[in-house]
Formats: C-alpha cells, structure tokens, sequence
C-alpha cells in the first residue's frame, strides 16, 4: 500500500506544518510589546483584577501549556476578539475572505491563460527574440513594486482614461445591494439576476486582478518555458513529428499534456503567493479583502485580528501545497 | 498498386553527399560527412559505432536533426521528390505516411502521459479522414498484426504498463498504421532483450516483406544487420566507408570493416583475447 | 590577434586562457576570466552590474550628488512639478525628491546588504550540516526547513514587524527570518553532491575535522549556487522592503526610503503624480538591476539552471 503510505506521510507533513505555523503566530503574539491584559482591561484596572485576568488569560502558566492552551482554541475555531472590531477574529475573516479568494482566483486565471503561452512560446523559439523578450518581460514583471504599479494605474486607466472605475469591488450606489451568499460579489450577482452590478463588479476586478496576476504571469511563464525545453528533447516529441503531426499539435498535444501536472502545482503554488500577495493590492485598490484586514489590524495594532489573519493565509497556502499535490496523483498516470 | 510502385524504375531514395553539420563554439562539427547511397525496395543495413553519423542520417530523410543542425546533400530524393526543397507542409504529409521510423528505446519514444491505443489511432487519423470509430478499429487490427494477442486490453494501456518487447511492437504497430512506402529503423532492438529482439525482428521482416516496403535498418551490430539485411553501408566518422551486399561481407576491403568482422567472436572456435579495433587518421579523408 | 592588439594584453589574456595553469592561483583567475567572458556576452546582464554599482557609487556619495539636503523643507514650493531647480520634483513638504531618492538608496543598499549578509549564511550553515552529517541531524533540519518553506513569507514578515514594532531593523530582521529556507535547501543539495567525493574523504583519512571539512572544502563549492540565488532575491527584498516601507511598518518619517515615499505621494497621485511615481521608478530599476544581475550570474555559474 505505498499510496496510503504516502498519503499519511503527507497528512503529518501537513500537520507538522500547521503546528509549526502556529508555533510561530503564538511566540509572536508572546513578543508584542502590548499586554494582552490590559489591553483587555484598560489601563484603570485594580491590581486585583489585573491578576484575576492575568490567570483566566492563562498566562501564568509555563509557555508550553500556553500553547497547548492557544492550540485548543484555534481548533476550536476561537481566534480571539478583533479590538478595532469587537467582533470574533474568524468571523471577521470569514467576511472578508471571500473578496480575496475572488481577486486571487481571477489573478491566477488571467497569470496561468498568459504565462502558459508565452512560456511555451518562448521555449519553442529558445534562443531567438521571442525567447529572450519574454525572458526580459518576465525579469521587469518581477522587478515592479506591485503597490506602486496598482497606483499608477490608477492614475492611468481610471483617473486619466477613464476605463475603469475606481477603488473598492463595486461602485458605491451598488453596494449593499445583494445579498452575501458566497461573499464573491460577482457570484452573487448572477445568483441575484442582477447583471447589471454584475458587469459592474467584473469592471471593478479587472485593474486589481490584472496587476496582481502580472506578478505570477513571469513565474508561471518560467516554469512553462524549463519544463516545455526538457519535454521538447524527449524522444516521444521525435515520434510525435515522425508521424507526420503539425508542430503545433506536436508542442500542444503532446508536450503539454506531459507538463500539464507539473505545471498545475506551479500554478496551485502561485495562487497561494497571490492570496498573500493580495495583501498590498488591497490595500491600493481598497479592496475589502483579508489582506485590507490584516494592514488595517495592523495599523492599529490588533494583534489577535493580525495573528487570526495571518494563521488563515498560511493555512490556506499550506492546503495549496496539499492540494497541488495531491493533483499531482491523481493526473499523471505514472502516479496512479 | 504494390506492383505497379515496383515496377516504377525511380529508386525510393537517392541519396548524394549528405551532410549534416552542427555549429560550435570553434566553428562548424560535420556529424555526417558526404553520404551516398540509393535505396530500392529492399532492406538496407546501416552500421556504425556511436557518433558515426548513422542515426543523423537516418534522421535528416525526415528532415528531423534538430537544430541548429543544417543539412545539406546535392541531392536527397523520395520517390523522385527532392526533400530538402519540400515545404514543412508537404513534409508532414510524408512523414508517417510515405517515410516512418522506428527508434531505439519505447520507454522513452511513446508519449507516456497517452495511452498507447490513442497514440496508434492518432497516427492513424493523421493522414485519413477517418472518424473516432474507424481509426480504433485500424489500430486494433494493427496491433494484433503485430502479434499482440489482447489488442482491446493494450489499447487502454499506458507506455509504462507494457514490457520493452510489447512497447517496440506498439511502436512498429504506429508507424506502419497509415502503411508508409519507406520505414527507417533506429536500433530497433538494442533495448531489448536479446529473447524478444528476434521476435521484434521477424515482426518487422514479415511486415515488411507483406507490404513491399523499404527498409533502412541502422545498428551497430553488424552480425544481425548482416544477417537481415540485402544490402550494408558501413560508417565511420561520418563517411560511409564500405558498401556491399549483405552475401559479400566477408569479403569486405577496407581494414575498418575488416577490424570489425575480425572483431566478431566466433561460436566455433576456442574465444582468445579479441583483437582490438584500430584507427587510422586517414580514413578520416578516405 | 590582430594587429594591433596590444602584445602585453595578449600575453596576459594567454596567462589567463591557458589549459596548462602553473598555480593554483591562475587555475582560479582563469576561470573567473572565462566566466567574465560569457557573462560579458550577456548585455542584459551587464546593464544588470552597472545599475547594482551605480546603486553603490550613489549610495556612498549621496552627500555629494545630492543637490538639496534630504529633509531640506521648503513649504513655499510644495508639491512642485519637475524642473531646472528641481528634476524630480518637490514633495509635499517642498522637498526635493531626486535628494530624497539619493539619500534613500543608502537605506536600500543597506537593507539588501544586511539581508545578503544574514539568511544565506545561515541557510549555508543549516543546509551544510544537514547534508554533511545526514541521519536523524539531516531529518531534523530538513523538517525543520520544509515547514519554514512552506510559510507565507510577506504575511509572517508583516506580523514580525507587527511584533517587533516598525521600523527598518525590524524589517532587516522579519525579511531575514523569512528568507532563510531556501539557502539551506540549496545548499544542502550541493553538499549532498560532494559529501562522498574522493577529495572529502582524502581530507578525512588526514584527519581533518568535521568542521574543517564543512568550512574548508564544503561551503566554497555552495557558494556559487548562492551567490546566483542571493543576487535574484535581492530583488524581492528590495520589493518586500519597499512593501513593508508602504505600509508603514518599514522605515518610519523623515527617513527618505523609497516605499514610504511613495506612501506619502499616494494621497496626491492624482494631481502631483511625480511624489509617487518617481520612488517607484527607482525601486523598479534597482531591482531591475538586480534581477539581470542574477539572470546573467545564473548562466554562467549555474548552467544546469536553464
């Protein structure tokens, strides 16, 4: 059974990570130079009741049952109390989570139906312009200050040219206009009927998503063109032509389908860089996603809302990986 | 129409000084160095040690050294038709269909992420119209041509669930679906096992011999070449250094061919030390 | 060979060239001359070394190039646009920009060469380790390195400096703590590929120690590989600085680095564009430069790279 074997050593990998990941979140929370228990009391608090907090906070404990203590209530879904918010740390994430997750997943499509294509094209034309043009796109698309970038766009298409409207996911007169089903405005609206705030909130997508994908376009073009150049001197691709098949069908039928299950762990792991990504377009595109959330806690120095944000990120990076690899048995046959 | 193409007087390939160079970092490296040869319908060995320029020649009938080699020739003809000035379209309308190949190692020259029956169909729909339908009855009809006795259970399979032997025949089965004029066999057996080369081999003979193909079979083992082949070239470092028919080799003449047979350990006397191959500058310019 | 060539430059281009070399000494000098001469070739590369030493040069004479001082404050002229007095510009406190961008890119060079300086060292020392002494020491590390790898880096960097309090030491130090993975990975590849080579175990049977053996015939040969890795991220840690900048958890006012600059400029980049745009562009080139840098390194230090 090296299947299940391999799936347990993956489970534990996957859990080592996770504890690991809240290891890091706890010690941070336990470096924060703000006391948890005046923060929760206001500094007016008696002597007594200050210790009476210290204890119910559990922190006269010794640190390793602080943990076990901080663990326990993680899994059972308690990130603590937002301060700017007083509301649960996860139910705040839970709201704003969705509007990540749309950015994101638009980013990654639009990266992926780029960067797949010119990586492939560069590697067929390796060593001519084409090649050596995406190469230099690919370098300045990594050299940009995602931030800065989204800013002049800004600047560009919505002040000066007027493509696109401005910050935010929908224009104001439209918010609050359809229910929150999924979170996902655009879902939302079509699940509504309402194809109007629909159309309105794809205009809204397009800037944001567009220059946070850009980030992942060069990554994903990379990794295309090195996986693309090895398949392409495979023996298979010789026979592939020696039947007679065009060049096309040649690098796209057959080269592709064998770089198809790497190349879908590339892209599973771009998606995850572009959740975390997120977290500087939001801000420039006040975009109300957990990456505003998170600088906003930031800023004021809500360290649960921080630590809770920062747990759901790395939590849903670390289920990419998962993910990517589990794609990864279950599309090459070699793996099955 | 079998008969009508052997009676046709226009060799199936003219071959006249072949040249395949590949540019380095201290100029042009010649892999194949003025090759001349004409092949009939019949079944035309290749031998060589590695690098002697047996596979490119080979390879560079199909228009497929990869770049940045260039090949040259004062001529290089199918049928009559000049290759090297056909457009890239009309070589793929050859490619498979009039001239196929065979390669080494099925392990690395079947795709391995389809499965084989689709692999076969594929090359089958290339060049007909047929539908879905027909191109898998062909391909079942092809493997079993090829001595598979369960064609519906291969076909489903991937490359990496057959053996060696079964993957060769799957490979054989593929180039001669759309039934080409001309079949070149790279080593075809030098990754098998010596049990199933002999069978592969009498597959690719009986095929052949059925469909009235021709045949360039290149090999660095010149007992199985001489064996099956009608006629051998002998290459060395690019040139073809000995031409002759397969009945006469042992009366070859140049020292390189001689060195080679002379090589060869014989069943009937007692094994010695085997002489060891010499090489002289010269035939460089031969 | 033609000509003119100078005969003394020829006779040391045929000290340098040669497959024969005296010393071992000339045996490393040649080949750093035959790496220089492929990554000459690379133009893009070359442009990728004279940003990164113009970033040097400028940083070290930002007193001199500078034309106003840096928090030289002029409220008459605020915010004003590009001319003769000043290039780029004036911000929002009437200071001039291009001084800014000057005396900033003594803060960039000091980020990259403070984190230059820390994670792949301590990425070599883990990764070495670990591949030297494999066993439970490498399963250890190794587990320990891949839990890191699979962290979100600019999050957990956020929530350090979130911890720490902003600043640009905290921020030297949360990009430091997050970047180290990698390194160890690489390096212990490459100490993997060594490890049971002939000339280690030569240094053994002399009795060489384990930790000579690491510092003495392990770590240079890691060195390469990193270089080229170090050189690439740099322009991430430029991008990660100039993020952290532009949240405001980087460098705090007046200090002139380029991502709170631009942070400043963000509430007028719709009249007065050039407050934002020009520190952006000046974080584009130089980790621009970088980027090519590295491209260019990795041809020719790291051929299997390609």
């Amino acid at each position: 059974m090296p299947t299940l074997k391999r799936g347990l050593t993956l489970l534990v990998t996957v859990a080592a990570t996770l504890l690991g990941l809240l290891l890091v979140t706890f010690l941070i929370g336990r470096v924060v130079p703000i006391d948890p228990v005046l923060s929760a009391l206001g500094d007016r608090a008696s002597a007594e009741s200050y210790a009476q907090m210290r204890t119910q906070l559990g922190l006269d404990l010794p640190l390793w049952q602080q943990f076990l203590r901080y663990v326990g209530d993680v899994l059972q879904g308690d990130l603590g109390t937002s301060v700017l918010t007083s509301r649960p740390v996860l139910e705040d994430v839970l709201r704003v989570f969705p509007a990540t997750l749309e950015l994101a997943t638009v980013a990654v499509v639009l990266g992926a139906l780029l960067g797949v294509p010119a990586g492939v094209f560069a590697a067929t034309h390796r060593g001519r312009w084409p090649d050596h043009a995406i190469r230099l796109l690919g370098l300045i698309g990594h050299s940009v200050p995602i931030f800065w970038l989204g800013l002049m766009a800004l600047l560009l298409f919505y002040a000066r040219l007027d493509w696109v409207p401005g910050p935010g996911r929908v224009d104001v007169f439209y918010e609050g206009m359809v229910d929150p089903v999924t979170g996902i405005v655009t879902v939302d609206a079509l699940l509504a009927g309402e194809t109007e705030i629909f159309w309105n909130a794809v205009q809204h997508l397009v800037l944001p998503s567009a220059i946070l994908g850009l980030y992942s376009v060069a990554y994903i073009a990379r990794m295309t063109r090195g996986f693309m150049l090895d398949q392409l001197r495979q023996e298979y691709i010789t026979t592939a032509r020696v039947k007679g098949l065009s060049e096309t069908r040649v690098v796209w039928g057959h080269a592709l389908r064998n770089i198809a299950v790497p190349l879908i762990t590339v892209i599973a792991l771009s998606y995850a860089s572009l959740l975390e990504g997120s977290v500087l377009t939001e801000t420039v595109f006040a975009w109300p996603g957990l990456g505003l959330y998170i600088t906003n806690s930031l800023l004021s120095a809500d360290m649960n809302a921080v630590l809770g944000g920062t747990l759901v990120v790395g939590a849903v990076f670390i289920a990419l990986n998962l993910l990517s690899d589990l794609l990864y048995r279950l599309l090459d046959p070699r793996a099955r | 129409m079998t008969n009508q193409k052997m009676a046709d007087n226009t060799p199936l390939l003219e071959v006249s000084n072949l040249r395949v160079a590949f540019p380095t970092r201290t100029g042009m490296a010649e892999a194949v160095r003025g090759v001349s040869f004409t092949l009939a319908r019949e079944k035309l060995g290749i031998v060589g040690e590695s690098g002697s320029g047996k596979s490119m020649t080979g390879r560079s009938i199909l228009r497929l050294v990869p770049p940045p080699g260039r090949v040259t020739a004062d001529r290089l003809a199918f049928n009559g038709e000049d290759l090297l000035a056909a457009s890239s379209r009309r070589m793929r309308d050859i490619r498979g269909r009039r001239i196929a190949m065979v390669m080494q190692d099925p392990k690395y020259s079947l795709n391995p992420v389809m499965t084989v029956g689709r692999q076969i169909a594929e090359a089958y729909r290339v060049h007909s119209k047929a539908g879905a339908a027909e191109a898998k009855r062909r391909a079942l009809e092809m493997l079993a041509a090829v001595r598979i006795r369960d064609p519906e259970r291969v076909y489903d399979r991937y490359p990496h669930e057959v053996s060696g032997g079964m993957g060769q025949r799957i490979m054989i089965a593929m180039m001669l679906i759309p039934d080409p004029d001309l079949l070149i066999a790279d080593e075809p057996t030098s990754a098998l096992d010596v049990t199933v080369q002999m069978q592969v081999l009498a597959i690719l003979d009986d095929l052949c011999s059925q469909r009235g193909m021709g045949m360039i079979f290149v090999s660095h083992d010149l007992n199985l070449v001489a064996s099956f082949c009608d006629r051998i070239l002998i290459m060395y470092a690019g040139r073809v250094v000995e031409s002759c028919r397969a009945s006469d080799l042992h009366a070859a003449q140049h020292p390189y061919t001689r060195g080679l047979l002379a090589s060869l350990p014989k069943i009937d006397e007692r094994p010695g030390d085997l002489p060891v191959l010499s090489r002289d500058p010269a035939w460089l310019e031969s | 060979m033609t000509a003119h060539t100078d005969t003394r430059s020829a006779g040391w281009r045929e000290w340098l060239t040669t497959d024969t070399p005296q010393s071992r000494a000339q045996a490393r000098l040649g080949r750093a001359w035959a790496g220089w001469t492929a990554f000459r070739r690379n133009r893009l590369a070359v442009a990728g070394l004279l940003i990164v030493l113009a970033l040097v040069v400028v940083a070290a004479l930002a007193p001199v190039l500078a034309p106003y001082h840096p928090y030289a404050q002029d409220l008459n002229n605020r915010l004003m646009p590009p001319s003769a007095a000043h290039w780029l510009g004036t911000d929002a406190f009437g200071r001039d920009i291009l001084s800014r961008l000057i005396h900033g890119a003594r803060l960039t060079l000091m980020i990259v060469a403070l984190v230059a300086a820390t994670a792949p060292l301590a990425g070599l020392i883990i990764g070495t380790v670990a591949g030297y002494f494999g066993g439970w020491v490498d399963t250890v590390l190794m587990r320990f390195t891949d839990i890191a790898l699979a962290f979100p880096k600019l999050i957990l960097a956020l929530a350090f400096v979130a911890a720490l309090g902003p600043g640009i030491e905290n921020a030297v130090i949360a990009i430091a703590i997050t970047s180290w993975p990698p390194y160890a990975r690489i390096a212990r590849a490459e100490t993997l590929t060594v490890r049971r080579a002939d000339f280690i175990s030569a240094a053994r049977l002399q009795g060489a120690s384990s930790l000579r053996i690491i510092l003495g015939h392990i770590m240079p040969l890691c060195i390469a590989s990193l270089i080229v890795r170090t050189t690439l991220d740099m322009a991430g840690v430029i991008l990660t600085a100039a993020g952290l900048g532009f949240l405001g958890l980087g460098a705090q006012p007046p200090l002139p680095e380029w991502g709170a600059m631009i942070a400043t400029g963000r509430q007028y980049v719709l009249e007065q564009w050039w407050v934002a745009a020009m520190p952006g562009f000046a974080i584009f080139i130089v980790s621009l430069g970088f980027n090519l840098l590295g491209d260019g390194l990795r041809d020719v230090l790291d051929p299997k790279g390609d």
